[in-house]
């Protein structure tokens, strides 16, 4: 079995700072950590590997310094890494990246075998969008299942799999068709901690590193900012609430939700009559 | 048990540690360095100042890519008293060189990029993995390590203890003995930001010029100790430390002391309106010469922190910390050149090496001043810092009283707190344990 992770290094959330005089977000200096919803796609993976054999190969597209992500991935225990990165790739929205991922991947197919399954983390803490493992999904023409708390069974001769998903009111139990594209969700398995010859090898291993050409993207106008339609008109911090909360007082034997009624249209003197209002015309 | 063997094995990627992997990397050995942090740098905590002359001897270069902070300047001494400073200003142009002297810089991002050297210089580097025993054969040669990751078992020729100031596994392994707490102080510091352009103008400076601060006196509560501030490009690193023993005889806590101090009237304005990002605690070993463990053995060596090595009267770690790794690597670099085992025997040349080195020769001069500032310490750090800063106010407040009284009063407050014999006694061993 061939097995595809897709991650993304992003800002540690936990270590960013706010610029005390400009109050603009330091990304310098700021740790680069892999989006910790991808973890759960790794673990899971490498747990799918180790029961039904194969390899599992990880890939990233990002800066030249995103190596640090894949390194610390093939520390875990992955079997290879490969790095997407080229300054056409700068700039791009979801839509150019799940375009830049899925030509990387079929290169992938075509230089260590198709995959069976790609795996993706829910979502990334940076960009929260969930759309790029979809996208993927959509460009190759796979099945896709999100929100995926774990893979039950594997049939390799019938080429299926069956997973639990996570929905409103419950948990689905799902079969796909192999090859398919899985979203994983947080909090569904921990990911493990590498051997010493798994961190020995993660210190040392060549990065396979492609640019847009190594990964065969023909059309580079489906690139970067260029084949972005996504436009961000303006990044502003929300301003505190000057409200604060208060504690209403009751006097004893009283009804709450009175008290509580006639605070609030002590408050907003209209709304009563409008209440009312709205009451007599039913 | 992994199967593939190393010349050697650096324990610790802090100063030392960085020093010993890349100078032993770029003499061709074959070497693997485990740091337990995310990565070099995520775990180490110094002031911090850096000596340009003991990293050129490693890195000539490193003026062109390390992530310095500011050149100093300037060096202040306070002696502190309740309400007041008597201080001692060095300031010179001279240190507006081509290559400064001094840098401070955040211990973070140096060892980081430090550490990225000691990798492309050729070593293996391996982080958030903890070494949690040394290998000893049946006659107790140490032939390589035991990690916290399955499977973690290396040999290697020779072990690096650069484990820092705990000294952990030379101590299970029965090498040495842990630090007594006489011999190590607990320093907390905090990282102050303001903007870069009110650290100037507070502390007058201009560009990348820098000052530092080093202040002894009421503010260690009577306990052997000393607070420090340093102006980093953006942001101020200010702390105290006192000795171990004397917190646990005192019962002070660190923070506390570390609260009154940027409370003081003359620190508090330096640090106004700044906003506080770290916090951060450290044991620093300041027991000095006759502190020092073992060095060696059979196939170990120790440095830096973990060696003791730091001369707490001119607030100097980090260079002896690098200056002793780049050593040792230079012994083991001749033992293995000349193609003989890391024998005790072989490993020798390393303690002669270093002590042919500023590291021990400085260290011997001081010899008996920790013993002594630490049996003085309610003088030396609280009562003639009080008697100096009165003096000062005595000599500088104008109110009428004759001057000869005024000396009369001084001469009095001085020996009234402490007895003629004992004056000329404390000037006399303070003169013996400095020469």
């Amino acid at each position: 079995m061939h097995i595809v992770v897709c991650i993304k290094q992003v800002p540690d959330s936990a270590q960013i700072r706010v610029h005390p005089v400009t109050n603009t977000i330091m990304r310098q200096g700021v740790p680069t950590i892999i989006n910790p919803y991808d973890l759960f796609a790794l673990e899971e993976a490498m747990r799918l590997r180790d029961k039904f054999g194969g390899e599992v190969t990880v890939l990233t597209m990002g800066p030249p310094s995103a190596e640090d992500s894949l390194r610390k991935a093939l520390t875990f225990g992955v079997d290879r890494a490969v790095l997407l990165t080229d300054r056409f790739f700068a700039g791009s929205d979801t839509l150019a990246t799940s375009f830049a991922l899925a030509t990387a991947i079929s290169k992938i197919g075509e230089t260590w075998g198709k995959p069976d399954i790609v795996f993706t983390g829910k979502q990334t803490i940076d960009g929260d969008t969930a759309q790029v493992g979809p996208g993927i999904a959509k460009r190759l023409g796979l099945m896709q299942v999100t929100y995926v708390a774990k893979v039950a069974e594997y049939d390799g001769e019938e080429r299926t799999v069956t997973l639990e998903r996570r929905a409103e009111g419950g948990t689905q139990v799902l079969k796909s068709s192999l090859p398919c594209l899985i979203a994983m969700l947080e909090g569904t398995n921990e990911i493990r901690r590498g051997t010493m010859a798994d961190a020995l090898r993660g210190a040392r291993a060549e990065i396979v590193k492609w640019s847009a050409k190594d990964a065969g993207v023909e059309d580079l106008t489906k690139c970067g900012l260029k084949g972005s339609p996504t436009i961000v008109k303006r990044v502003f911090a929300p301003s505190p609430r000057a409200e604060k909360a208060q504690m209403i007082e009751v006097p004893e034997g009283a009804s709450l939700a009175d008290a509580l009624i006639d605070d609030i249209f002590k408050r907003q003197p209209n709304l009563e009559p409008d209440l009312t209002a709205l009451a007599r015309g039913f | 048990m992994i199967d593939e063997r190393f010349d050697a094995i650096v324990v610790g990627a802090g100063m030392a540690g960085n020093a010993a992997a890349y100078s032993l990397a770029t003499k061709g050995l074959k070497v693997l360095q485990l740091e337990r942090g995310e990565y070099s740098g995520s775990k180490n905590v110094q002031g911090a100042i850096l000596y340009a002359d003991m990293l050129e001897k490693i890195i000539p270069d490193f003026r062109e890519d390390a992530p310095l902070e500011r050149h100093l300047i300037e060096q202040r001494f306070w002696m502190m008293g309740e309400s007041s400073h008597t201080g001692l200003h060095y300031r010179s142009d001279d240190f507006n060189e081509e290559k400064p002297n001094r840098y401070t810089i955040i211990r973070a991002q140096f060892d980081k990029w430090f550490n990225k050297k000691v990798q492309e210089a050729g070593a293996l580097v391996v982080c958030e993995t903890t070494v949690t025993e040394l290998v000893q054969d049946a006659y107790g040669k140490v032939i390589g390590v035991k990690t916290d990751r399955g499977g973690g078992q290396i040999h290697a020729d020779v072990v690096v203890l650069a484990e820092g100031v705990s000294g952990l596994l030379g101590t299970r392994a029965g090498l040495r003995k842990i630090p007594k707490p006489t011999d190590v102080a607990l320093a907390v510091k905090e990282m102050h930001f303001l903007p870069q352009e009110v650290i100037e103008e507070r502390f007058n400076l201009k560009g990348n010029e820098g000052a530092v601060i080093e202040a002894a006196g009421t503010i260690s509560a009577g306990m052997t100790g000393m607070g420090f501030i340093y102006t980093n490009r953006e942001c101020i690193s200010l702390g105290i430390g006192c000795l171990v023993s004397d917190f646990q005889k005192s019962g002070e806590s660190p923070y506390t002391l570390l609260e009154k101090f940027k409370k003081h009237p003359s620190v508090a304005p330096l640090i106004e309106g700044s906003e506080v990002k770290e916090y951060a605690a450290h044991l620093i070993p300041e027991g000095g010469y006759k502190a020092i463990p073992q060095l060696f053995g059979d196939g170990w060596v120790v440095v830096g922190d973990a060696a003791q090595l730091n001369n707490a009267i001119h607030r100097e770690g980090s260079n002896l910390a690098m200056t002793s790794g780049r050593i040792a690597a230079e012994a083991i670099f001749q033992v293995k050149s000349r193609k003989e085992p890391m024998t005790a025997s072989n490993l020798a040349l390393y303690k002669k090496m270093l002590e042919d080195s500023f590291v021990m020769k400085d260290l011997k001069k001081y010899k008996d001043m920790p013993q002594l500032l630490h049996v003085q310490s309610q003088n030396f750090f609280l009562t003639y810092p009080q008697l100096v800063n009165k003096a000062m106010q005595n000599f500088v407040r104008v109110d009428g009283t004759p001057k000869k009284e005024k000396e009369k009063l001084t001469m009095k407050s001085f020996t009234s707190a402490r007895s003629w014999a004992g004056l000329f006694g404390d000037a006399f061993r303070l003169a013996r344990a400095w020469r």
